[in-house]
């Protein structure tokens, strides 16, 4: 059995991530810019929101990390090595936002104390996603080198560049998109109105930086660029995110809410799909295919069968999730 | 500090972080359930109380262990790449099924944290015992990755590469039946001695509380059943170390020279270089009776092995002896729990039994965290049993003492926060004024 069955299992859960995990980072962000008298109650349904799902969510990261692992072995060693420390940073991310955000809704503590805790929870879920997105953009550089199994570039190579840097506040922005369009359906009345308008703003600043990733690429990762324009799908690709951005501030503003998400959630695996399609068969460009990172025939043969076990078990599980807390505009259990 | 020793202290602490939080994931939802269970059955507000506000706790605890898992994912990379490159594929099943356990126990903990209104009592109660389920097996999923490590099989080892791997051969190596039954049962034993101690403690403070004498008989229903097994199962990993891991063993008992009719040593403090455990009592022949059911059983010393190849003796042995010494006291406090029950057929509320109980909180937490000391140092020097050594293992970044006090000062500062946040849930007053309708 080849490789590529667990590639692909590692794009959808990038992508199931990015529209899951990612809209919980979002919803912090807005926690953090919400303003005005209704602040507090913002903040409220942002947290209703998230509370139910963040923990299942944020397990596409570790389902990642158990893949590259157990089938692409060398890939993970090199990763760890050469990204050491934005992943480090990212770690701390997730260690402090996960707890802050539990501290603030469980905490039992003084308005006052609740309110730090929900600063940290807004810092951190607007730094981590930007370290993330420089991570994969780092993937993509050329410049994470590697001669015999071992990683020869520094420990800075690929993840500073403007390139990265730009990569990561794409990945905040998209995010911040997803949140918004998602949170368009959680309160009533003028927080509708109010999220439609952030989504609406969040979408042309989406598109800004997709051009300026896009122009950067051609500077600092000429290689992943030149792959991009050189895909026969790049030009269908390229029409389908401009109709799907055109698509979603159409529907914001005709508040066709329902198309406003479908068309984001399109939208933003379309540009993680692009992603993959200038990758191709690369974790690492250019020195790593998942031809040659390691793993062994037995491990695919018996994980492929534990992996189609799993989902008929979690998709089911899903499914009951969501349509409980995301089926109807959120009713305010008492939690 | 070395880069060696920073990357082995970073990962003994973020494990032994984790591990206080995961014990309560597996064991709290189980409690949780039974608290409804008994508010269905006898209609008494109190349990559902007791329910609601245990998983308020849980909430935290499990999101803080969640954080602090996923850490430790990434750093299995981020400090042992050479460690997974070789054996990622090789325990990459355990890890994958590990992976679908935490996505339905963090669904089904969602349904249950979230889902109070949403779900008939009965309902609610499945899903609890489903987050338990869920819980325990990816509990015993992890464990099977690490008696992998101890016992390592599932693989030939040819010039350095291990090749023709079995991937469920390697999941069910020799250590893990004992390992896995040992660690499973220390999970519910270890909360539910916290769970007394906090409880009676309350109890102390306002002894007509319904709701503080209702969480100390549910966690004393599971302490009960689960420290005599946690005592049985520990008998079986040590007879289980004496057959397959017999260096470890001879650390833990601090013995030297290979022997028929072993003695059992009690305290004493292991000299290597004189091969002497100083100042020990010993018990002449027991240690091989325990082992083999025999006086005249053989039990392998340390000599028996390359001195290079020996864990550092003082703290495996002083670890067991903690271990076990506090396995003993729990028992003792079971014990005496059940003479005072079959006595007055009541709750037993004395003073000395509640301080008593308040002494023990901590025994179960301090008996896990030495137990895998036990477990880890008594592997040394070698990562993967004999094949690599845990410097082989380590990254090629340097500096790493940089990262262990990061996480080191990160630790500390959600250590303190999570106790701080833990006692206001205690000591609050209670949500459904059940106190005052029962209150005698
Ligand atoms: C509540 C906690 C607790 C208590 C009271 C005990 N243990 Fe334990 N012990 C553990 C919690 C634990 C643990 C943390 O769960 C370990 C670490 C790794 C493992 O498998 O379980 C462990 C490891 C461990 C090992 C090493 C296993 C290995 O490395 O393969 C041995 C030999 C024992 N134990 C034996 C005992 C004995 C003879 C006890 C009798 C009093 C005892 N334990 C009480
Ligand atoms: C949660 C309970 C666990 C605790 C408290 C624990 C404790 C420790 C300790 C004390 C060390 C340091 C050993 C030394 O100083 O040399 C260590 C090392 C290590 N443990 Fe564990 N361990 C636990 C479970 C596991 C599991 C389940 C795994 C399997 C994935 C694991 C993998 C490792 C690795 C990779 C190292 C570093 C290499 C080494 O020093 O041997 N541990 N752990
Ligand atoms: C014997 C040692 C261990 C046991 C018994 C254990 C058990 C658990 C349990 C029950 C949880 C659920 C969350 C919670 O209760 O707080 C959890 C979370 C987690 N653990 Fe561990 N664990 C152990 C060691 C490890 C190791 C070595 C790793 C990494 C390789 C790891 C990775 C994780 C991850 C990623 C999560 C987060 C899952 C989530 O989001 O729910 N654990 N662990």
């Amino acid at each position: 059995m080849g490789p590529d069955f667990f590639l692909y299992a590692i794009a959808t859960a990038l992508v199931i991530y990015v529209l899951t995990g990612g809209a919980d980072f979002g919803g912090g962000v807005w926690d953090l810019f919400a303003k005005g008298q209704h602040r507090e109650r913002q903040r409220l349904v942002i947290e209703r929101a998230i509370g139910p799902i963040w923990e299942v969510n944020h397990i596409w990261t570790i389902f990642i990390v158990v893949m590259l692992f157990a089938v692409f072995p060398d890939a993970f060693a090199a990763i760890g090595v050469a990204l050491h420390i934005p992943l480090t940073i990212a770690m701390v991310g997730i260690v402090l936002r996960g707890s802050a955000f539990t501290f603030r809704s469980y905490g039992l503590q003084p308005d006052a104390t609740r309110r730090r805790w929900g600063h940290l929870f807004a810092w951190t879920s607007l730094v981590t996603p930007v370290v993330l997105g420089m991570t994969l953009a780092a993937l993509a550089s050329g410049e994470i080198r590697i001669e015999d199994g071992k990683v020869t570039s520094s420990l800075l190579a690929g993840w500073t560049s403007p390139f990265a840097i730009a990569t990561g506040v794409l990945a905040l922005v998209l995010f911040s998109l997803i949140a918004a369009v998602y949170l368009i359906f959680e309160g009533g009345g003028e927080f509708r109105a109010d999220f439609r308008r952030k989504a609406f703003a969040t979408q042309i600043v989406a598109v800004v930086m997709l051009v300026v990733v896009y122009g950067l690429a051609h500077l600092d990762a000429p290689e992943f660029a030149a792959r991009l324009d050189a895909s026969p799908y790049i030009w269908p690709l390229r029409a389908l995110i401009a109709f799907l951005a055109w698509a979603v501030l159409a529907a914001i503003k005709n508040e066709l809410d329902w198309i406003a998400r479908a068309a984001t959630m399109c939208q933003v695996a379309a540009v993680v799909v692009g992603f993959g399609l200038a990758m191709g068969r690369h974790l690492i460009l250019p020195d790593l295919t998942i031809d040659d990172a390691g793993g062994h025939e037995a491990t695919r043969l018996a994980i492929a069968p534990a992996l189609v076990f799993g989902a008929f078990l979690l998709i089911p599980s899903l499914y009951c999730l969501f349509a409980m807390f995301k089926g109807s505009p959120s009713s305010g259990d008492d939690h | 500090m070395d880069d060696l020793l920073s990357a082995r202290s970073q990962m003994a602490m973020s494990l032994g972080f984790h591990i206080l939080f995961a014990v309560a994931g597996m064991a709290m939802p189980l409690m949780m359930a039974t608290a409804e269970i008994l508010h269905l059955r006898t209609g008494r507000a109190v349990y559902l109380d007791l329910a609601k506000r245990w998983a308020k706790g849980t909430a935290i605890l499990f999101a803080v262990g969640a954080v602090s898992g996923t850490t430790l994912s990434f750093e299995l990379g981020l400090l042992w790449p050479e460690f997974m490159r070789h054996a990622g594929p090789i325990v990459g099943m355990p890890f994958s099924l590990e992976a679908f356990a935490f996505f339905l126990e963090a669904i089904f903990l969602g349904i249950y944290l979230y889902g109070w209104k949403k779900l008939l009592p009965h309902w609610h109660i499945v899903v609890g015992f489903l987050v338990a389920l869920c819980g325990l097996t990816s509990g015993v999923f992890v464990v099977a990755v690490n008696s992998w490590m101890n016992t390592p099989t599932g693989f030939d080892y040819v010039d350095g590469e291990f090749v023709n791997i079995d991937v469920w051969k390697a999941f069910l190596s020799p250590a893990f039946p004992t390992q896995a039954f040992h660690t499973a049962i220390s999970a519910y034993s270890s909360v539910a001695f916290l769970v007394m101690g906090i409880h009676a403690w309350g109890l102390m403070r306002s002894p007509k509380s319904e709701f503080h004498r209702a969480a100390l008989t549910i966690a004393l229903g599971f302490a009960m059943v689960s420290t005599p097994l946690q005592i049985l199962s520990g008998d079986l990993a040590a007879r289980h170390c004496g057959n397959e891991q017999p260096i470890k063993l001879a650390a833990m008992e601090g013995l030297y020279e290979t022997q028929r009719g072993a003695p059992l040593a009690l305290g004493g403090i292991p000299d290597d270089e004189a091969r002497h455990l100083k100042g020990a009592i010993e018990i002449p022949k027991v240690l091989s009776l325990m082992q083999g059911f025999d006086p005249e059983h053989e039990v392998r010393g340390l000599e028996d092995f390359p001195r290079d190849e020996w864990p550092n003796t003082l703290l495996v042995r002083t670890a067991f002896s903690i271990m076990v010494m506090l396995g003993m006291a729990m028992m003792g406090v079971v014990g005496w729990s059940a003479f005072l029950i079959w006595r007055r057929r009541e709750l037993p509320t004395g003073k000395w039994y509640l301080r008593a109980l308040v002494a023990m909180a901590p025994a179960g937490m301090i008996a896990v965290e030495a137990g895998w000391c036990v477990t880890e140092l008594g592997r040394q020097p070698w990562i993967i049993h004999g094949y690599m050594r845990t410097s082989e293992a380590l990254t090629t970044v340097p500096n790493l003492v940089w990262h262990f006090g990061l996480f080191t000062v990160l630790y500390v500062f959600l250590g303190i926060t999570v106790t701080i946040l833990l006692r206001n849930h205690v000591f609050a007053a209670p949500a459904s004024g059940a106190e005052k309708k029962e209150g005698r």
